[in-house]
């Protein structure tokens, strides 16, 4: 499917559609990214427009380099990630402030406060002061267009690659978006030589970063007049310096105060700063996570309030910033106690299986970034750590180094396929390199499931819809020098811990693979499979199938009158359920029931 | 001329169609020239997991969220979830809530029991309550998927737009071969409400000036 040629029009967009549009308006041609929530849908959308090349890449920092590449062959170019992507992209990002560009540049980062979805609340303002990059942050759809177009302006015209940063409620917010024209390229596509630009040995950089300084001083020129940092003059007696999403809240809680709204991130302004205060009897700075904004303001030695009213951690709202600023508490009613709803692995994820037998062994399960991390929920349970993308390998190794014989054959890694080929290979290499003897299980599902089903480069497919090479999983593992590798059915639960149980206790590396689609991809939902049901007269209520975890296993309590009128022993408490409308046909259950009370529904 | 403006709650389980169904409502509006924002939070595994949706919709909307006892709709998908997100509603706010139950996992896992009182409790906070079996209106057209339109067209009697708006969204935002039967579902849920029974005035979202 492909996107109509533009028309001028109004649409509802979210902040990710609008960025898509801005960049494909901007006439980007390339853009490449790794899905991570909230910044996902970004490339998902840019890909459906005409003419245009976006890839999902194994990781952000590849998807840096490609853009950057892209970039000195004269296209303008985006790179797409969430926060922590950009830890992972810091080193090609940290250089290409230096070298500059030739096709404009745009580096998205969709930072996360409140960790909707995420490991941490990083606030990446700070990216943009360490590697010296301007940054530019919308506040609503309708600028995070605005704002995607004038970044490709910008960075062709300081020559600098630039940050574009939103958060969730920019990403996943829909607002009123003007559809516009693309405009043409500002270059022909080719590559002009230029080693004293682009050739980072120390002389060259050295040189390079002075004009990085000078740049700066550029653009701090250019941020005290930059119409996106705007003063809307209201009541004088409060003045608020904010931007981003935090601007929204500042404008509904308080419509008639004057208002500072910094639109360019970094580099921030200091004549615009010192007139606007100058301008208030009261200022404050309302920003969320980091005080960015506020410790800039209080260099320049301007009286103002800001964290210590302003909470650091977390989302604001408008009623946040109306308590903060006004402190008055504003009462209202308090949540009601009700059991809580975690998100659980689907009904029929394959994970399920693997993790039930990874329990009933007892080790210690290091774990990764992808939806088998809500495996260290209860009733399962199993898993014990969970740091970034790719660390798992690498945690269970320096356990076991660090254990020596007593963590033999007692600590296992297990990562995602999308997950393993992101920054999983390396560790892996890692352990058969430094004498490890860590069981690593890789749990392949055949798409990167928890951002909502994208390719990765062991589906086959590309992010275009192309069928492409397959990077095969096991073949990988023995090239990186590993001898033992078995793939199992995770559905196949008494396989999978047999296969566990002696790869687990083998004194070299080894890797399982488990290996069952996801069960929301559309090829296994369409495919029909048995319904299960809890034979009532059979079921003990002993609660071994509900240990499972599966949300269409449901238990019915029982008064002991109402046991008895079922015909059990009134001491029975309940008896189990499955919902016919949830079960996948996975086959996980019914082995665990040794009463032989679950059986295939007859149709 | 005034314009109305609202701020519309929606929380349901992952898997119901929330996330698809505040997608028609914020269309609903957008056509019928409204400023909108809408807010929502997906990404990790949300499957089964509380899944939230705040619209608001005005001559011009700032905030994409809705604060904590402030909306004048909250419309529940699960009846659990009503009573999760009962203190967003304002004083009077009016609530529609699918009578359906899906066990959360401490539930369905036997550690604790599905609160047998949640009517009584949503009963307390607003005494504009509307309890609809959207369920049994979807199996009758033998869509169980259909469940979130039900409640779209249950809920749209307190809003302000012509039942034509809904129907011009659903057309425009969903593949075409499930079309008729969504427009079926929000007509059962549209009928579900009819004017002669609810008890207050149907439209109960705010004039232009807050």
């Amino acid at each position: 499917m492909s996107i109509p040629a533009p028309k001028e029009s109004i649409r509802l967009l979210s902040g990710n559609e609008a960025i898509a549009r801005g960049a494909f308006e901007a006439g980007v041609r390339v853009a490449s990214a790794y899905p991570g929530t909230p910044s996902t849908e970004i490339l998902e959308n840019f890909a459906r427009y005409d003419g245009v090349y976006a890839e999902w890449a194994p990781n952000e920092k590849v998807a840096v380099e490609v853009a950057i590449g892209a970039s000195m062959a004269g296209v303008r170019a985006m790179a797409a990630m969430k926060h922590v992507g950009v830890n992972v992209a810091a080193d090609p990002i940290f250089t290409v402030s230096y070298t500059g560009v030739r096709g404009g540049l745009v580096i998205v980062t969709a930072d996360d406060p409140e960790l909707h979805s995420s490991q941490n609340e990083q606030d990446n303002r700070h990216y943009a002061v360490a590697a010296k990059i301007p940054m530019l942050e919308p506040s609503d759809s309708s600028e995070a267009k605005e704002f995607t177009r004038l970044a490709f302006e910008l960075s062709e015209k300081f020559d600098t690659p630039v940050f574009l940063r939103t958060t969730t409620r920019i990403s996943h917010a829909k607002g009123t978006v003007r559809l516009e024209e693309p405009v043409a390229p500002a270059f022909l596509p080719g590559f002009i030589p230029d080693a004293a630009k682009w050739v980072m040995l120390p002389v060259n950089g050295k040189r390079r970063h002075a004009v990085v300084e000078e740049r700066m001083n550029a653009l701090r020129e250019f941020a005290e007049t930059f119409y996106e940092n705007r003063t809307e003059w209201g009541d004088r007696s409060l003045g608020i310096v904010t931007s981003g999403v935090s601007y929204q809240y500042v404008k509904e809680a308080f419509p008639d105060a004057s208002v500072l709204k910094i639109g360019l991130a970094y580099p921030l302004p200091e004549r615009l700063f010192r007139e606007f205060a100058a301008g208030v009897s009261r200022l404050v700075v309302v920003e969320e996570l980091d005080p960015h904004l506020e410790t800039h303001v209080k260099s320049l030695g301007i009286r103002a309030q800001g964290k210590e009213r302003i909470p650091i951690v977390g989302e604001l709202d408008p009623r946040i910033v109306r308590q903060a600023i006004t402190g008055e508490a504003i009462p209202v009613r308090a949540p009601e106690p009700v059991p809580s709803r975690p998100p659980n692995l689907c009904p029929g994820c394959p994970h399920r299986g693997l993790f039930f037998a990874l329990k009933k062994l007892k080790v210690t399960v290091t774990g990764d970034i992808g939806c088998y991390t809500l495996a260290a929920l209860p009733p399962l349970g199993a898993m014990d750590t969970c740091i970034c993308m790719g660390a798992s390998i690498g945690n269970a190794h320096g356990m076991e180094k660090a254990l020596g014989q007593d963590g033999a054959g007692k600590v296992v890694a297990v990562i995602g396929d999308s997950t393993f080929l992101h920054s999983g290979v390396t560790g892996l290499m890692n352990v058969v390199y430094n004498r490890g003897t860590s069981t690593t299980i890789l749990l392949d599902n055949d798409i990167t499931a928890m951002t909502g089903a994208q390719q990765n480069p062991a589906t086959g497919k590309t992010l275009q819809g192309e069928p492409t090479r397959r990077t095969d999983l096991p073949a990988l593992c023995r090239a990186l020098g590993v001898e033992h590798v078995y793939t199992v059915d995770p559905h196949d639960m008494e396989q999978t811990e047999k296969v566990l149980r002696r790869e687990v206790a083998r004194p070299e590396p080894s890797v399982i693979i488990t290996k069952a689609p996801c069960a929301l991809l559309p090829d296994h939902r369409r495919k029909k499979r048995p319904v299960y049901e809890v034979i009532a007269d059979l079921c003990t209520g002993c609660k071994a199938c509900s240990r499972l975890g599966c949300p269409a296993i449901e238990w019915v309590p029982f008064t002991p009158e109402e046991a008895v009128a079922a015909g059990k022993k009134a001491t029975q408490k309940g008896m189990a359920r499955i919902s016919p409308l949830l079960c996948d046909g996975c086959n996980q259950c019914p082995p665990l029931c040794k009463f032989r009370a679950i059986l295939e529904k007859k149709p | 001329m005034t314009v109305a403006q609202g701020d519309v709650f929606l929380a349901g389980v992952g898997g119901q169609g929330t996330l698809l169904a505040s997608e028609v409502l914020c269309d609903a509006f957008l056509l019928s020239g409204y400023d909108v924002k809408k807010s929502e939070i997906h990404g990790m595994a949300q499957r089964g997991g509380s899944v939230t949706t705040h619209l608001r919709f005005g001559p011009k909307v700032f905030s994409p969220l809705i604060e904590p006892g402030r909306a004048d709709l909250l419309v529940a998908f699960e009846k659990v979830e009503a009573l999760r997100f009962a203190h967003y509603l304002r004083p009077g706010g009016c609530m529609v809530v699918n009578a359906q139950e899906i066990s959360p996992p401490a539930v369905a896992t036997g550690q604790e029991r599905y609160p047998a009182d949640v009517p009584e409790r949503l009963a307390a906070v607003t005494d504009r309550l509307y309890l609809v079996d959207a369920l049994a209106a979807a199996l009758s057209l033998r869509e169980v998927r259909a469940v979130n339109m039900v409640m779209i067209g249950a809920a749209s009697r307190f809003l302000p737009l012509p039942e034509e708006a809904y129907e011009k969204a659903l057309k425009g935002s969903l593949p075409e071969r499930i079309v008729a039967v969504n427009v079926d579902a929000f007509r059962a849920g549209r009928s579900l409400l009819s004017p002669a029974n609810l008890r207050t005035d149907p439209h109960t979202v705010r004039g232009g000036d807050r």
